[in-house]
C-alpha cells in the first residue's frame, strides 16, 4: 500500500502494544492507565484483535505485546496469542501474573507465546501488597513465574521501583536469578496516570536513587550472559530526555481495548488529540496519517530550544505526556532537559515529592 | 559470569529466542524478549551452524564442529574464522541470545 508524500522516510513500525482490557484484579498505585478506564461493554472482540494482528504484521510489525489491565483477563488470550504467531508476530505477555496457573501457561505456549513478563512491586509480600492493594499476590507470582520457565518460555521480572522498594534493587536482582529469568526490567515508576495521582507518596529521595544506580552497576559484570539488565535512569533526578517510545509514531503503536490508535500509552492525557479507530480505518493508514501520529512525529513541531538543538533527531524533544504533565502544555520541550525553561521544576517537585514524609496511596480503581 | 566461549562448548538459542527471516524488511535477525538482533549474512549462518540438528541420537554440535563446517563452507582457513566465531558467539551470549 503506498500513500502519497506524507509517508516518504517514514519506516514501518516495530512493536504494537494491544491493550486487550482495562479489567484487572489489581490496584496498583502506579498504574500508567488512564483514570477514565473503558469498561468491558467497549472492549474489541476476537474477531477485531485478529484483524489488527494482521494488519500490524503486513505494517512490518516484529513484535507484540499483550498487556492491559490484565491481559489473562481475556478468555480469548489463547486465540489471540495463536493468531498471531501464525501471522508472524513475536509474542510477549505482559502480567501480573494472578490469573494465571500452570495449566494456562501450557496452553499459552503451545499457542505461540514465547516470552512472559511478571510485573513485582516489592520482594517482600506485605510491602508488595501495600501497593497492588491484593493481598496474596506475591505467593502467586512467585508460583506462576517459576512454572513459566518450567514450561520452557522466557521470563522477564518487573521490578516497578520507587520510594517504598528502591532500597531493595539487589534482592529484586537476586530474586530474578533465583526464579531463573533470563531478564529484569527495572523500572522507575513513570508518573501518568494514577501514578501521577500518587506522585508524593511514590517519589524516592535523590540519595535512594543514587545508592539504586551504584548498586546496580556494581552487580553488572557478575550478571553478564545470565541475566539482561534492562534499567533506565529516573526521569526526575535525570538531565536529558529519553526519546519516549524511540520518537514519538515512529517505532511503536499503541492499541486500547476500545480500538484506539495511540502513538504512546498516555497519549489520551493530552487534550486536543483526535485518535483513529481500528474499526473505522486501516492501520497501515492510521500509521501514516492519523492527525494523533502526525502531531508529534519527526522534528517540524518542535518550539526552541529542541528545534535549533543538536540532540533532536536522538530523543526527539522526550516525552510529551511529561511535558504536558509538568508545564501544562504538551508542545514543549520535556522538561527533563536541563535546557528547558522549566527545568528548574523538576527539582522543586523532586525536593517537594521526593521527601520521606508518608503521604497516603490512592488506589486505582475499576468498576465493572 | 561468562568466561570465553571454547570450541568444546555446545550452544543453543536461548529461552524465548527465535531465528526469523522479517517478511517486510527482507533481513534475518534473532528475535527475544524485547530485543532484536540483525544479522548480516555471516552472522546468520554462524548461527545456522551452532544451532545445526544433526542426525537423531547424536549429540547437539559443539562450537568446534561448527566452526569446520564454517570453513569448509566459506573454503576459508579454519584458525582463520575460529577466532572470529568465537567472539561472535560470546558476545550473542552476554546480550541473552545464545545460551551454553
Ligand atoms: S499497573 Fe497494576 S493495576 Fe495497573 S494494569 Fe498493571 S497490574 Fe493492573
Ligand atoms: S533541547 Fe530538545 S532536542 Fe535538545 S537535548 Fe533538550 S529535549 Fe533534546
Amino acid at each position: 500500500m503506498t500513500f502519497c508524500g506524507a509517508t516518504i522516510g517514514l519506516e514501518p513500525p516495530l512493536a504494537l502494544l494491544a491493550e486487550l482490557t482495562h479489567r484487572c484484579p489489581l490496584r496498583c498505585a502506579y498504574c500508567s492507565n488512564p483514570l477514565a478506564l473503558d469498561p468491558a461493554s467497549r472492549e474489541l472482540d476476537t474477531a477485531a484483535w485478529c484483524r489488527v494482528l494482521d494488519e500490524a504484521a503486513d505494517l512490518g510489525i516484529i513484535q507484540v505485546h499483550f498487556s492491559g489491565g490484565e491481559p489473562t483477563a481475556r478468555k480469548d488470550l489463547e486465540a489471540l496469542i495463536a493468531h498471531a504467531t501464525a501471522a508472524g508476530l513475536y509474542a510477549n505477555l505482559i502480567t501480573s501474573a494472578v490469573l494465571l496457573d500452570r495449566a494456562r501457561l501450557e496452553r499459552l505456549r503451545n499457542a505461540g507465546l514465547q516470552h512472559v513478563q511478571i510485573g513485582f512491586q516489592d520482594t517482600q509480600p506485605a510491602k508488595a501488597e501495600l501497593i497492588s492493594g491484593f493481598p496474596g499476590g506475591q505467593a502467586k507470582k512467585l508460583e506462576v513465574a517459576r512454572a513459566v520457565t518450567d514450561v520452557g518460555m522466557a521470563l522477564t521480572v518487573n521490578a516497578i521501583v520507587q520510594r517504598h522498594n528502591i532500597d531493595r534493587v539487589d534482592d529484586f536482582i537476586d530474586m530474578a536469578l533465583e526464579l531463573k529469568a533470563g531478564r529484569i526490567e527495572i523500572a522507575n515508576v513513570q508518573y501518568y496516570g494514577w501514578a501521577l495521582k500518587n506522585r508524593a507518596a511514590l517519589m524516592p529521595t535523590r540519595e535512594q536513587l543514587v545508592h539504586m544506580d551504584e548498586r546496580v552497576r556494581a552487580r553488572l559484570p557478575e550478571l553478564k550472559g545470565q541475566l539482561v539488565v534492562d534499567y533506565v535512569v529516573p526521569d526526575y533526578y535525570a538531565k536529558r530526555p529519553k526519546a519516549c517510545m524511540g520518537g514519538w509514531g515512529r517505532k511503536f503503536l499503541n492499541v486500547t481495548p476500545s480500538g484506539s490508535v495511540l502513538p504512546c500509552h498516555a497519549a489520551e492525557t493530552i487534550p486536543g488529540m483526535t485518535f483513529d479507530r481500528v474499526t473505522e480505518r486501516p492501520l497501515a493508514d492510521i500509521w501514516a496519517n492519523s492527525a494523533a501520529f502526525q502531531r508529534y512525529r519527526g522534528t517540524d513541531w518542535m518550539p526552541q530550544p529542541c528545534r535549533s538543538c543538536d540532540q533532536k533527531e536522538i530523543d526527539w524533544g522526550g516525552c510529551r505526556c511529561q511535558a504536558l504533565a509538568l508545564t501544562g502544555n504538551a508542545d514543549n520541550t520535556d522538561p527533563v532537559c536541563d535546557l528547558s525553561e522549566h527545568h528548574g521544576l523538576l527539582a522543586e517537585i523532586a525536593a517537594e515529592d521526593g521527601g520521606t514524609a508518608e503521604a497516603p496511596i490512592t488506589y486505582r480503581s475499576f468498576s465493572l | 559470569m561468562t568466561d570465553g566461549v571454547t570450541e568444546e562448548d555446545r550452544v543453543r538459542l536461548a529461552p524465548g529466542v527465535m531465528l526469523r527471516q522479517d517478511r517486510v524488511r527482507g533481513h534475518w535477525q534473532l528475535l527475544g524478549p524485547e530485543r532484536v538482533l540483525i544479522l548480516d549474512e555471516v552472522a546468520l549462518e554462524v548461527v545456522r551452524a551452532v544451532t545445526a540438528q544433526p542426525q537423531t541420537d547424536q549429540p547437539p554440535v559443539t562450537v568446534g564442529m561448527a566452526i569446520g563446517a564454517l570453513a569448509a563452507q566459506f573454503d576459508a582457513p579454519r584458525d582463520e574464522i575460529a577466532a572470529d566465531v568465537l567472539e561472535l558467539l560470546g558476545d550473542m551470549i552476554a546480550k541473552g541470545f545464545l545460551t551454553r
